[in-house]
């Protein structure tokens, strides 16, 4: 091979590489542009009166998403009774009892739902929760995070449990314990860390989402007593603020959008950083 | 039964024998396996409601419009008169532009990753890039509106077109708002899934086929590029109909930046619309079951063409996994 | 060692709140040489889906023994020694004929459960539960509805474990925290507090260094007189020194069954013999 194409070959060796280096880095600086971008320019924003106020009137300045936190709490607390009792039990039953066209078919269908477009997903909140009673609600919207939350939960119950060594279960029905009771007091809690974070996790990205709200919850810029009221939550005012013509309402939008990332932010990591550190082993 | 101590009353609950007790613990599996699997179940039933309700409430404008829904171009809800064209133009289009940012850069940075560095950093940027996939669709929304909008308007836009002005692409008005906008905004979010699954399907090439290439005397950049990226091929493609399939669903972030006008134009910089947008604008305001059914059937296409990319996506992926273990 | 000592002595101290610790011998109403006997095994034929394991095994477990099952690698006796507490039943696609009975019952016709508090197995690693130790050892106690003062029994079990004096101030730590060896003591000490009959031990020592493997083997001695034992070991030296009786397996066949020190001073069989001396396996 002559001289000049082996040093065009170095250096398009070290040119690619290099490239590869600073796409990484290019990705990597997004992320605290987000973050540096909401800083600024919502920081400000962040006070007593923004955490406790109800939003003013169109066009007033001032005021606060007291009732988008409120709403997007209850939402969250909906999410979790309706979508992680069905992904943790069936998540066992994957893991525990399923069977070959059954357990796939589920799995399956899991990965299906998964993968549908969350728009999609409140559309059917729509049809099941909305048009029966005509009208939007708490309840609606609390429904279609749920649905949301039902495969990211099974996903990781069922990771997590398979992760569990035949060992401990062989253990504990060598002492007499029927299959539920090993599930229930040796796998279960052996797995218990990871499910817990897959749960957090889900709740974590559904607390972000605004699509499935939009025809479902709808909005409120006053409080929702009770379920069956539309509801305002975090996602559904930045977006409404954010399209909206007034400056103030625009400042808002900022504020609102970091309190939101904030908190999900310190979920993923929080629970990340969790799971690495204890791993499945600690547990009593 | 040699009976031991005493102590044990699991011989049998208080007032009946031993067959009592077989019989209450068969039940106590059975009644786990029960409960589970109707769980189990229930997710199927979900499923098959979601499909069923999008199928029957499309119902009316399947049946007046037909398959010429797909390619007619008006959408006029005042004469109840509806096409999909514009909205699926839009939405190919903006995940097209975003593919075309996303692939290439995301290859890049998860080969970065997967080949070149050290595994903690690895390990640590990709935690990071796992967080920014974390980031809720309003956020980048926010950011496009306010930051990406005003660039696009002042800076990108006017760069493209004294450089690239000749291509029709980057001819015609430039508002801010557009296909291409879109396109970039969708190219941020949907990298991180790129990154994140193609960083996984290269560190599962065997080590003795990138060892293998070296040993012949090929650079660092020849041995990833001639050998082990193709080796991945199937799962990076699979990781890119997975960006792809997240990309067509994406609503809020696109409404936010797309312009929200039915249009369909050659230009980048023109407004457009996207199906989830549409469905987002218009579906509380829809009045008239027609304008309604027309918007499920709208949704009906959306389901379908990410059912099919996503069960491609996972068959792709499982098949570079299962070619890893082989050897 | 002071543990066995003190272990007796735990044993007169509960001996009011447990049974007495040396087993009736005979239930059922079989003569002969079945009143010695805790299994009875006849017959035994065991497959893997269509793949046998096991052919026509017959042999006796004698009370209050250490029988050893030596044999190569695959020749059966894991598989043999699962059969006896139907630990095999959590395989799919398993199954046998033949008559394997407890006490002149027939397991199969057992409740599994119950069959499993009396015929107990330590596995050959240690596979304590991400509990504590208190905990790992009280856990057969809880499922089986223990009455009584669990915290006794824990240290009763301990005891005779020969672990009560390297844990008995940190029982609530976890069970990973200790070593190897305590961990397997801990895992015997977990099967002996439900108290059993039998206690199966798959190869316990091959994790293990000499010095813990000596230790395990001077604690089964001191067991035998209140529980039946069969230990299936690689180890040929182990099975000499440690056991009463001993049978060899090849390819899923019993070959030869008799007193140890019978068996490896004049085995009958030639292979046996050829497998004692080190010339296969």
């Amino acid at each position: 091979m002559s001289r000049f194409a082996l040093i065009w070959r170095k250096s398009l060796n070290i040119f690619m590489l290099t490239l590869t280096g600073v796409s990484a880095l290019l990705v990597v600086s997004v992320l605290f542009l987000i973050l540096g971008y909401l800083v600024v320019k919502g920081g400000t924003s962040l006070n007593w009166s923004f955490f406790t106020q109800l939003p003013k009137p169109v066009g007033e300045v001032g005021g606060g998403v007291a009732n988008a936190i409120v709403g997007s709490l209850k939402l969250l607390l909906l999410a979790a009774i309706i979508g992680l009792p069905i992904g943790l039990l069936a998540g066992v039953y994957l893991a525990e009892f399923g069977g070959k066209p059954f357990g796939f078919t589920v799995r399956y269908t899991t990965d299906l739902l998964n993968g549908v477009p969350s728009i999609v997903i409140g559309m059917f909140a729509y049809a099941v929760a909305v048009l029966p009673v005509k009208h939007f609600s708490t309840f609606a919207g609390g429904f279609a995070l749920g649905v949301m939350v039902i495969p990211i939960t099974l996903r990781s119950t069922e990771e997590f449990l398979r992760a569990v060594p035949v060992s401990l279960r062989e253990g504990a029905m060598a002492l007499g314990a029927s299959k539920w009771r090993t599930i229930a007091t040796v796998v279960l809690p052996a797995a218990r860390g990871g499910i817990i974070t897959g749960m957090l996790l889900a709740l974590a990205r559904v607390a972000g989402e605004t699509a499935p709200l939009l025809f479902t919850a709808f909005g409120n810029q006053f409080w929702s007593p009770g379920w069956s009221q539309p509801t305002s939550s975090l996602p559904l005012m930045v977006y409404t603020y954010a399209i909206s013509a007034y400056p103030d309402w625009h400042r808002q939008a900022w504020a609102a959008g970091l309190v939101l990332l904030a908190l999900v932010l310190v979920a993923n990591v929080g629970t990340r950083m969790a799971l690495n550190r204890g791993g499945a082993t600690r547990g009593v | 039964m040699s009976s031991t101590a005493t102590t044990f009353d699991s011989a049998a609950p208080p007032q009946t024998g031993p067959q009592a007790f077989i019989r209450r613990l068969r039940n106590g599996d059975e009644v786990a396996h029960i409960i589970t699997l109707i769980t189990a179940a229930s997710i199927l039933l979900i499923t098959s409601a979601l499909v069923y309700e999008l199928w029957i409430n499309s119902h009316l404008s399947r049946a007046k419009f037909g398959w010429a829904f797909l390619w007619t171009r008006t959408w006029d809800p005042v004469f109840e008169n509806f096409g999909a064209l514009p909205y699926i133009y839009g939405t190919i289009v903006t995940s097209i532009v975003a593919l075309l940012i996303a692939v290439p850069l995301g290859l890049a940075a998860a080969t970065f990753l997967a080949e070149l560095a050290p595994r903690r950093l690895s390990d640590n940027v990709a935690f990071l890039i796992d967080l920014l996939a974390a980031v809720p669709s309003v956020i980048y929304g926010l950011l496009g509106m306010f930051i990406v909008v005003p660039m696009m308007r002042t800076t990108i836009g006017p760069g493209l077109k004294h450089a690239f002005g000749f291509l029709p692409i980057f001819q015609g008005p430039n508002y801010g708002v557009g296909f291409l906008t879109a396109g970039i905004i969708l190219a941020i979010m949907v990298m991180p899934f790129i990154i994140s699954v193609s960083r996984e399907v290269l560190l599962t090439v065997p080590r003795e086929q990138r060892e293998a290439a070296l040993a012949l005397g090929a650079t660092r950049w020849e041995a990833t590029w001639k050998v082990v990226i193709p080796w991945a091929r199937t799962g990076i493609l699979g990781s890119i109909f997975l960006a792809l399939a997240r990309a067509l669903g994406e609503t809020m972030a696109v409404t936010m930046v797309i312009g929200n006008t039915p249009l369909i134009s050659a230009s980048l910089f023109s407004p457009g619309y996207s199906i989830a947008s549409v469905i987002a604008n218009e579906f509380k305001e829809a009045t008239g079951d027609l304008y309604l059914s027309a918007l499920v059937e709208l949704g009906l296409v959306l389901f379908l063409v990410t059912f099919i990319l996503n069960g491609l996506a996972q068959i792709m992926i499982l098949t570079t996994d299962r070619m890893g273990r082989r050897s | 060692m002071s543990d066995m000592a003190s272990a007796s002595q735990g044993k007169e101290h509960v001996a009011a709140k447990l049974a007495p610790k040396v087993r009736a011998e005979n239930v059922t109403s079989a003569p002969g040489k079945e009143s010695r006997v805790r299994f009875q095994i006849s017959n035994l034929n065991f497959f893997y889906g269509p793949k046998q394991a096991i052919f026509n095994l017959n042999l006796s477990i004698p009370v209050n023994k250490i029988t050893a099952l030596i044999g190569p690698s695959g020749c059966g006796k894991s598989t043999f020694l699962r059969t006896l507490n139907r630990m095999n039943e959590t395989i799919r696609n398993t199954r046998f004929d033949g008559s394997i009975l407890l006490d002149g019952q027939d397991i199969g016709n057992m409740d599994v459960v119950g069959l499993r508090k009396r015929v107990g197995m330590v596995f050959q690693r240690p596979n304590p539960f991400p509990k504590s130790i208190y905990e790992n050892v009280a856990y057969g106690l809880r499922i089986n509805g223990y009455k009584g003062r669990l915290s006794d029994l824990v240290e009763h079990s301990l005891r005779r474990a020969a672990l009560w004096e390297e844990v008995k101030d940190y029982l609530h730590k976890s069970a990973f925290a200790l070593s190897g060896g305590q961990q397997q003591r801990l895992c015997i000490a977990r099967a002996l507090a439900v108290d059993p009959e039998v206690l199966l031990l798959d190869e316990p020592c091959s994790a293990l260094d000499p010095v813990t493997t000596a230790k395990i083997e001077e604690l089964m001695f001191q067991l035998k007189d209140s529980c039946t034992m069969a230990i299936v070991t690689h180890n040929m030296q182990q099975a000499a020194r440690a056991s009463d009786y001993t049978a060899f397996m090849l390819d899923g066949k019993l070959i030869e069954h008799n007193e140890t020190s019978r068996l490896f001073t004049t085995p009958s069989d030639p292979r046996t013999e050829a497998y004692i001396t080190g010339r296969f396996g």
